[in-house]
């Protein structure tokens, strides 16, 4: 614990508002005014819904519903007993129209399991009750109710929120996310000023659950408005603080954020609540205090509709499972605005492009931004590293970007994990420096994806090691057994004529070898017998032999040869069949 | 009585004499074990797939260890030649491509329907991933599959296809050629 500021020091900082900071960072243009002077709308409903059985980290649920079934709003369509399931739900009443692979929204596109629902409009909904005196029930109940909500992490990654509930460790600060460092987002702005208070009813649910000493609930100083909201509604509670945070992108950052407020550094391999800290966003306290208190499971979330091919930008309500397309139009889209389609989910810095206008929101998208043509550059070619060093100095987690990239192009995976590449939060400010356009972050990306294949296939190949080895050692095991049980017949055979040849009466030699002729005869035979008899039982017993077959085998190959000269017979029918017909055609063609 | 006897103890003393000398062997097959070759086993794939001339793996990093050239296994590919250049302090040079080339990982799949049940599968994987019995449906466990193709042929009904492991969200390289994304369009997406 002495390694860091304690509880104390960290609270005096807080108080006198002298903040920590991060190293690196970037200040790109804010565009926040284009989204964020009107309230959240709420938009019509879409014809369909695409909803996709997994949208968070971890496991997907079993598929309850059929082709074909009702479902109500607010109806579960996933169910499972894994801890790392969260289950989704229906977004609206309407029909299950199909559950089959559906375009993702996942930077790849790769089509993923989805639940398509042809909506009917009514809306109607499901009974719901909620837990309006959450502090008389017992902790497992309540986390056990948010994860029946289906609610993850709505900030970023989509880790599932009652797993990450589900803390036995001593919390320190619980810290609320409401920094939205992305400069075009504005989602988590509109929701801090709109609905300050149900933010404050998810913030006491946690309080109670985690037992806290205290509550930091962080806002960027480009939002003052929401701060202001937020200190309102927070202000009657002694161990809530609004605090104020300088805005510099990645401040939003879990990691970067602990580290502003606290001066903690989260460990390469460790958790928040390794140093006693716990990081929700503010739209996960929104969706908690609706799945806690109302019973309402996460159905619709903010979305920031933005970039100025957008005649209408703004904030929306968007129910989980709205195709993209559906929101453009709501956005009034200007497709004469960008030389060719280019929407892009998430923020212009850590975002990915779309492939189809058919990907649906999911329970982490914030952000669908549609840019002008000369909104946001487009990718440059990419030059070589003149090894600035820009990218170093914009690393928020002191990383040396170059040197990652130098090696991660090269394949060069172990130094480049020398060099710390699983720490990058791929937040792509060193790539936003970079004078020379290097898409670093791609770079990393693949590196990663492919240091954690070779993992994979390394774990695989040892088990197909492990089997290649057992599989010879039985062989060979088999071998010696059948070569054994040869020996020990011939061993046998030549005792039992070796017996009587011992040195008797000459007298009696003839007569005893008249008579060991007659039983060498009889045990040979016996000999004989035995190894055969060995054979066919190893036969019934192993698979892997298939004397016994090969009669089977055989009639298998007569049947298929027959079947093979059928099928040639009748093709030769029918090409005979075919020239007559066109002989026909002919015919009759030269008749007229 | 006495011949019973007899034949009981000789059998026993063989079967002692045959167990010590496994014993034996044992212990020095152990000693003649070359850590080189454990290693080099290590970095190879262990498709077990013989595509480089050896009957499986292992006896190619026999043979590696022996001075053959590294650049002869196809599912290993660029990252195992590179790794065994490394470990054998020779220069990486492309794949042999009279050994095969490069391929996406796959996986055997019986069309169950069609199998007759002739077992030839099941002698010829070399990591027992079929499972099966004479004149029962034969299936692969995809798990323990490492695609070596070599149950392909041995099948009288050619029943068997290699088909590519599904590529999802979560095994995705980020490779953008492989989706129909053109590329990433933002520059600070990067
Ligand atoms: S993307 Fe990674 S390397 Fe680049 S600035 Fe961010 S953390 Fe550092
Ligand atoms: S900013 Fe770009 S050019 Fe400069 S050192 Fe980093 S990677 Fe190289
Ligand atoms: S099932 Fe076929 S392809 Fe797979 S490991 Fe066995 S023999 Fe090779």
């Amino acid at each position: 614990m002495s390694e860091f500021a304690d509880y104390d020091l960290v609270m005096e900082h807080l108080a006198s508002k002298e903040l920590w900071d991060f190293p690196g960072g970037v200040h790109p243009t804010q565009f926040k005014t284009l989204s964020n002077t009107t309230p959240i709308s709420q938009i019509s409903l879409p014809d369909k819904l695409y909803i996709p059985i997994k949208q968070h980290i971890g496991i997907d649920g079993e598929v309850i519903v059929n082709k074909g079934d009702r479902v109500l709003k607010g109806q579960a369509l996933t169910k499972s007993e894994n801890t790392f399931a969260v289950p989704v739900h229906a977004s609206t009443s309407g029909i299950v129209e199909s559950i089959s692979k559906h375009v993702s929204a996942h930077p790849s596109g790769l089509p993923e399991l989805t639940i398509c629902i042809a909506v009917d409009g009514k809306d109607e909904s499901i009974d719901t009750s909620g837990i309006p005196d959450y502090a008389s029930v017992a902790k497992v109940d309540l986390i056990g109710a948010i994860c029946n909500a289906g609610v993850s992490g709505l900030g970023g990654a989509g880790f599932p929120t009652h797993i990450k509930t589900n803390n036995v460790k001593p919390v320190e600060f619980l810290i609320i996310n409401g920094i939205e460092c992305e400069p075009y987002i504005s989602a988590d702005d509109r929701l801090m000023r709109e609905h300050a208070w149900q933010i404050r009813q998810g913030i006491d649910i946690l309080y109670h659950i985690l037992e806290p000493k205290q509550v930091i609930i962080a806002i960027e100083d480009n939002k003052p408005e929401a701060f202001e909201t937020m200190s309102l509604a927070c202000q009657q509670h002694s161990d809530y603080q609004v605090v104020s945070v300088p805005t510099k992108y990645p401040a939003g950052g879990e990691k970067q954020l602990i580290q502003v407020l606290t001066s903690r550094e989260v460990p390469s391999d460790g958790l928040p609540i390794d140093i006693g800290c716990m990081m929700y966003n503010v739209g996960t306290c929104y969706a908690i205090a609706d799945a806690i208190i109302e019973g309402k499971p996460l159905l619709e979330r903010v979305v920031t509709l933005t970039g100025q091919a957008l005649k209408q930008p703004k904030n929306v309500w968007a129910r989980i499972g709205t195709p993209i397309k559906h929101l453009l139009d709501m956005a009034e889209f200007d497709v004469e605005k960008q030389h060719y389609p280019r929407i892009i989910m998430g923020g212009p810095m850590m975002g990915f492009t779309l492939t189809s206008a058919q990907i649906p929101v999911v329970k982490t998208t914030n952000c669908i931004l549609a840019p002008a043509a000369k909104e946001l550059p487009e990718v440059g070619d990419e030059r070589g590293c003149i090894r600035c060093s820009a990218c170093a100095d914009a690393c928020p987690v002191s990383l040396l970007p170059q040197q990652m990239f130098w090696y991660s192009k090269a394949k060069e995976y172990e130094t480049a994990q020398d060099y710390n590449l699983f720490d990058c939060i791929e937040c792509g400010a060193c790539a936003y420096v970079c004078p020379s356009e290097i898409p670093l972050v791609h770079y990393y990306r693949q590196a990663k994806s492919d240091i954690r294949q070779q993992q994979a296939e390394k774990e695989q190949a040892e088990k197909a090691r492990i089997r290649f080895e057992a599989r010879k050692a039985r062989l060979e095991k088999e071998k010696q057994e059948r070569e054994e049980k040869h020996r020990k017949a011939a061993e046998a055979r030549k005792q039992s004529v070796n017996k009587d040849g011992g040195a008797q009466a000459k007298i009696a030699a003839a007569l005893a070898r008249a008579k060991a002729k007659k039983a060498a005869q009889a045990s040979a035979e016996q000999a004989n017998n035995t190894p055969d008899a060995i054979d066919k039982k190893e036969v019934e017993n192993s698979p892997t032999q298939q004397s016994e077959n090969s009669a089977d085998d055989k009639k298998a190959k007569v049947a298929a040869a027959i079947a093979r000269a059928k099928a040639k017979k009748e093709a030769k029918m029918q090409a005979e069949r075919k020239e007559n017909e066109s002989k026909q055609t002919k015919d009759e063609t030269s008749d007229e | 009585m006495s011949l019973t006897f007899i034949a009981l103890l000789v059998v026993a003393t063989i079967a002692l004499i045959f167990g010590a000398g496994l014993g034996y062997a044992a212990i020095k097959f152990k000693v003649e074990s070359d850590p080189l070759v454990e290693q080099i086993d290590n970095i190879l794939p262990q498709t077990q797939c013989g595509q480089c001339g050896h009957p499986g793996c292992r006896p190619y990093a026999e043979a590696i260890a022996n001075g053959e050239d590294i650049n002869k296994c196809p599912p290993g590919g660029e990252v195992t030649i590179k790794q065994l250049a490394e470990l054998m302090g020779v220069e990486a040079k492309p794949l042999d491509s009279a050994h095969g080339v490069e391929d996406i990982k796959k996986v055997a799949y019986i069309r169950e329907d069609e199998c007759i049940g002739c077992t030839k599968c099941i002698q010829a994987c070399p990591v027992d991933a079929i499972v099966g019995a004479a004149k029962q449906m034969h299936t692969v466990i995809i798990g323990e599959c490492t695609g070596c193709d070599l149950c392909v042929d041995p099948c009288p009904v050619d029943c068997i296809d290699m088909v590519p492991l599904n590529q999802g969200t979560d095994n995705w390289k980020w490779d953008f050629k492989q989706t129909q994304v053109g590329d990433i369009s933002v520059r600070q997406v990067s």
